[in-house]
């Protein structure tokens, strides 16, 4: 069943690649069709994911789940499964790819390959999540790049060959320092084992000293690039502002998540003592990209890379939480569930806000020619629906009670607040900043005299991607227990 | 006798078929030599029947002067498939071509002596292994008659000969200090040997077969041939002697060097090291695919090179260094296929609007690119990962960073060809020669085949039961 999840959209794409001469609508429709068939089965998937239903997760916590042998000479297998840290993640993935199918029907450049392009991106994103072994993960984790490469590298804006050479070798470095670190938790493992579950029982760090260290090292340096946090972020910006807004979305809604989900996934499970031995330096890391982000954002005047560094800032949270959740240990169960379950809360909610937020800015692109928020003003009038949707995920966006962010939120402060005081206070100063770049965005894109003529409110198809993304925001935000009781109890056993 | 010729069998069917082919090659007309191609496909094919049937049994032929074991087996399978590949390649290339058959044999010779090398139990039939293996691609290189073609095998045989000769006293030093040429009895010898003799004598040794591998220092040669020869030749010679050097290289290292106190594995690390850094930073700024090319197949050797120098550090060694060498082949020889389908496209320019004209050549090309970094789920991302996990565990930390680091840094020129072959743009080229786009297209998803199915492969070539 999961594994026909992951697979059905590159299998698709696989035909469509193979069959000649398809007309575009075909093209178009054909991958709407597979996106919302992923959205129906993972929402089958969701509502049978209770215990005593079929899809109730097994004794070792994983629902669905699959393991074949792969390469029995290294002990790596074809484990995945599902739990209440990834299926949200699954899930989330699902949407945000119908979303940016529906997006992009009006594309017209290249179709086809921007078609399976995405779906084998939407196979390889959903095989990450589902991952229970290193080098499966690692597999899809590095195939992620190379999909992104190209959706930038070919229908990025102008600068877009060196934002994505910059992207590709950034991150790449990144996936390899992690193989190394998997090959290390490999090698001190005994048995030796890729497989997560195996590792997470044999917690095989536990007296190695420096050994320990330098794998954690290479572990958290691997994912942080990813994620990415304060100082290796660098790629970001420019990959966001040069990708097209579907691949914006896509990158800030999932791709980002693979770093954060390693961290509670891997690291945090595998490696507990360690963790906690260095927690104090995930901290300050998690610290500094909240505040580092959100100030940068505040001092942009281009609305996209705004929005990517906002992204920093939501990503340092995150960090933050599952840092603080090793300072308080074992002592204090109930803080600890609270910063973990917040932690995952805000990689749903980001997923959602933010890719909202990027096919906001290609609607704006597209009827503007720019992102220069100077150059707009009065938008309001002129296009309402699509002040209203961008006033809307603006606020998702700064935390404002009754979205989904603010549950997020909400939760990492309470369970950080024990175990990382200090820091916890440094980083609501982070959520002031926010509320203030984006009340300032809004005014000067919004407000004030029409600066110039802009046409075109949101389409039909336009409002029918962005629509339900903001509608499940609020859902979570004024309904969250569907998505926390599905958190809460794998948060807890971690 | 007779059994020690049974256990030969595939290198005698290579033999056999190269006098026969060449025999037939005299009589046959020319629009007919296409016959001598087809027994060399015959011959391969059964070659590697052979080589399947008698997988299991290890043992020395010629009173033990030649290893028929696992190593072996494997060189022979990847040699024999990359003949294949290589015949294919060339089919455009050479079809009724007034030296068609000659060109055949010259395959067939230097891939046997490629074979012989990795079997090789002593060091005279090492020396002799190694000339089989070099004097036929000297022929091979000038086989085109034009100037660069010439000057290129004029640079090789001169390399070539001087560190024959060097590897020659390396095994006269070898034979009088540790007082034989058997492997096994240099093991027993050497360790009480003068060390500096010693030592001198193992790099002595060790320059020929770095020469036939083309890894650091012995790499002058590559980029020349590679330029100067024909593309299917410069495919051959990238890729079939290096496969025989690097396992006779793990041979010696295993077998004779392996109780004496020589710190050969770091020796092989710096080797490694050092060639790996040096292939990739020369390819940085290559404008020519086929000089990108050739400095990519020395970055690629200097991975190699890592799972000798963990050769006695970790069991995974050796698994590991005969999946890379077998996923090298079929990733470079896909690469060269595209070079061959576009002999007239000599720099990264050239490329231009591959994808509108000829999409799945480009996907093809951007496979094998993308495998050769090393990119999940290709054959050499099972190969590097085996590697680099052996050399992890044999204590080459230092050797594993800097391979990464590499690694990295071979994305940026390998898409600096991605990026012109999928631009939009008008195709300037000619059409693609049938066979070598055949080539590329097959062996485009035989690189994914084989990383997907590296468990079963690892297995049997740690001497596990074969599938089926």
């Amino acid at each position: 069943m999961l594994s026909l999840v992951v697979f059905l959209p590159v299998v698709v794409a696989v035909v469509l690649l193979a069959v000649p001469r398809v007309s575009d609508p075909v093209v178009r429709w054909t991958w709407i069709g597979t996106s919302a068939t992923e959205v129906a089965l993972l929402v089958g998937m969701w509502v049978a994911y209770s215990p005593g239903s079929p899809g109730s997760p097994g004794t070792s916590g994983f629902a669905y789940e699959e393991n074949q042998r792969w390469i029995p000479s290294v002990r790596a297998g074809y484990h995945v499964g599902v739990d209440g840290l990834s299926l949200p993640l699954v899930a989330l993935t699902a949407v945000l790819f119908l979303a940016c199918a529906i997006y992009s029907l009006r594309q017209t450049e290249r179709v086809r390959g921007f078609a399976t392009l995405f779906l084998f991106l939407e196979t390889v994103c959903l095989g990450v999540f589902v991952a229970l072994d290193l080098l499966l993960f690692f597999v899809f984790f590095d195939l992620s790049i190379v999909g992104m490469y190209f959706v930038i590298a070919g229908w990025g804006h102008r600068g877009a060959a060196r934002a994505a050479l910059k992207f590709f070798l950034y991150t790449f470095l990144g996936s390899l320092v992690l193989l190394l670190g998997f090959i290390g938790l490999y090698l001190a493992s005994s048995p030796h084992t890729f497989d997560i579950v195996e590792l997470v029982r044999q917690d095989p760090a536990a007296g190695k000293g420096a050994v320990a260290g330098l794998i954690l090292l290479a572990l958290v340096l691997g994912l942080a690039i990813k994620t990415p946090t304060v100082p290796v972020h660098t790629w970001l910006p420019p990959a966001h502002v040069e990708a097209p807004a579907a691949g914006s979305a896509i990158l800030a809604g999932v791709l980002l998540k693979m770093g954060t989900y390693g961290f509670v996934r891997i690291v945090l499970p595998v490696l507990p003592g360690t963790w906690r031995d260095y927690a104090p330096v995930i901290v300050i890391v998690g610290v500094l990209s909240v505040l580092y982000g959100a100030l940068v954002a505040l001092a942009q005047r281009d609305f996209k890379r705004m929005i990517a560094y906002t992204s920093v800032n939501h990503m340092g949270y995150i960090v933050l939480a599952v840092g603080a959740a090793a300072l308080v240990g074992q002592s204090d169960a109930q803080a600890r569930q609270l910063a973990i379950t917040g932690a995952v809360t805000q990689m749903v909610s980001h997923g959602l806000i933010t890719g909202a937020l990027f096919l906001l800015a290609g609607v704006l692109y597209q009827r503007g020619g720019t992102y220069d928020m100077g150059s707009y003003g009065g938008l309001a009038r002129q296009l309402p629906v699509f002040a209203g949707i961008t006033g809307l995920a603006a606020f998702a966006s700064l935390g404002l009670p009754g979205f989904s962010g603010f549950i997020a939120e909400f939760q990492i402060f309470t369970g950080s607040l024990r175990g990382a005081p200090v820091a916890t206070a440094i980083a609501l100063l982070g959520v002031l900043i926010t509320a203030a770049l984006f009340l300032r965005a809004y005014q000067r894109l919004f407000l004030g005299p029409p600066s110039r003529q802009v046409v075109g409110d949101l389409t039909v198809t336009e409002t029918a991607a962005i629509g339900p993304l903001m509608l499940l925001a609020v859902a979570i935000g004024l309904f969250p227990r569907f998505l926390l009781d599905v958190i809460e109890p794998a948060a807890g056993a971690l | 006798m007779i059994t020690s010729l049974l256990l030969v069998l595939p290198e005698l069917l290579l033999t056999g078929g190269a006098v026969f082919g060449l025999l037939l090659g005299s009589f046959l007309p020319r629009r007919r030599q296409w016959a001598v191609r087809a027994l060399a496909a015959l011959v391969c094919a059964a070659a590697l029947a052979a080589t399947v049937a008698g997988w299991h049994r290890t043992s020395t032929a010629f009173e033990g002067a030649y290893s028929v074991d696992v190593p072996l087996g494997a060189t022979r399978v990847v040699v024999l498939v990359s003949v294949l590949l290589v015949l294919c390649l060339a089919g455009t290339d050479i079809h009724g071509h007034r030296r068609e058959s000659e060109f055949v044999v010259l395959v067939l010779l230097g891939a046997l002596g490629a074979v012989l090398l990795s079997g090789a139990n002593d060091l005279l039939l090492l020396v002799a292994a190694y000339l089989l293996a070099s004097v036929p691609l000297y022929a091979l290189t000038a086989f085109g008659k034009d100037a660069p073609g010439t000057e290129a095998a004029l640079k090789y045989y001169l390399l070539g000969a001087l560190l024959g000769v060097t590897m020659l006293f390396g095994a006269l030093l070898l034979f009088g200090t540790g007082g034989a040429t058997a492997y096994p009895a240099l093991r027993e010898g050497l360790p009480g040997a003068p060390g500096a003799a010693v030592a001198v004598g193992v790099i002595a040794l060790f320059a020929g077969l770095l020469f036939k591998a083309g890894a650091v220092p012995a790499h002058f040669w590559v980029p020349d041939v590679t330029e100067g020869a024909r593309p299917p030749v410069a495919a051959l010679v990238t890729t079939i002697p290096k496969i025989g050097a690097v396992v006779a290289l793990y041979r010696i290292g295993t077998a004779v060097l392996a109780p004496t106190t020589l710190a050969w594995p770091l020796l092989v690390a710096i080797i490694a090291a050092a060639t790996m850094t040096l292939g990739n930073l020369a390819a940085f700024f290559q404008d020519n695919v086929r000089r990108l090319l050739a400095y990519s197949t020395i970055g690629q050797v200097g991975y190699v090179l890592m799972a000798v120098a963990a050769a006695t550090g970790s069991g995974l060694a050796l698994p590991s260094l005969l999946l890379y060498l077998g996923a090298y082949a079929v990733t470079n020889l896909g690469a060269f296929a595209v070079v061959c389908a576009f002999p007239a496209a000599r720099t990264l320019g050239d490329y231009t609007g591959l994808r509108r004209r000829h999409p799945w050549l480009a996907l093809s090309l951007v496979i094998v690119l993308l495998g050769l970094v090393g990119t999940p789920p290709t054959a050499v991302f099972a190969g590097k990962l085996t590697v680099f996990t052996a050399a992890l565990d044999a204590g080459f930390g230092w050797l594993v960073v800097l391979a990464v680091a590499n690694t990295v840094a071979s994305v940026f020129y390998y898409l600096r060809w991605i990026v012109p072959a999928l631009r939009s743009g008008p195709w300037a080229g000619e059409r693609p020669g049938r066979w070598a786009a055949a080539g590329a297209l097959t062996a485009a998803p035989a690189t994914i085949l084989i990383g997907v199915l590296a468990g079963p492969v690892l297995t049997v070539l740690d001497g596990g039961p074969l599938p089926g």
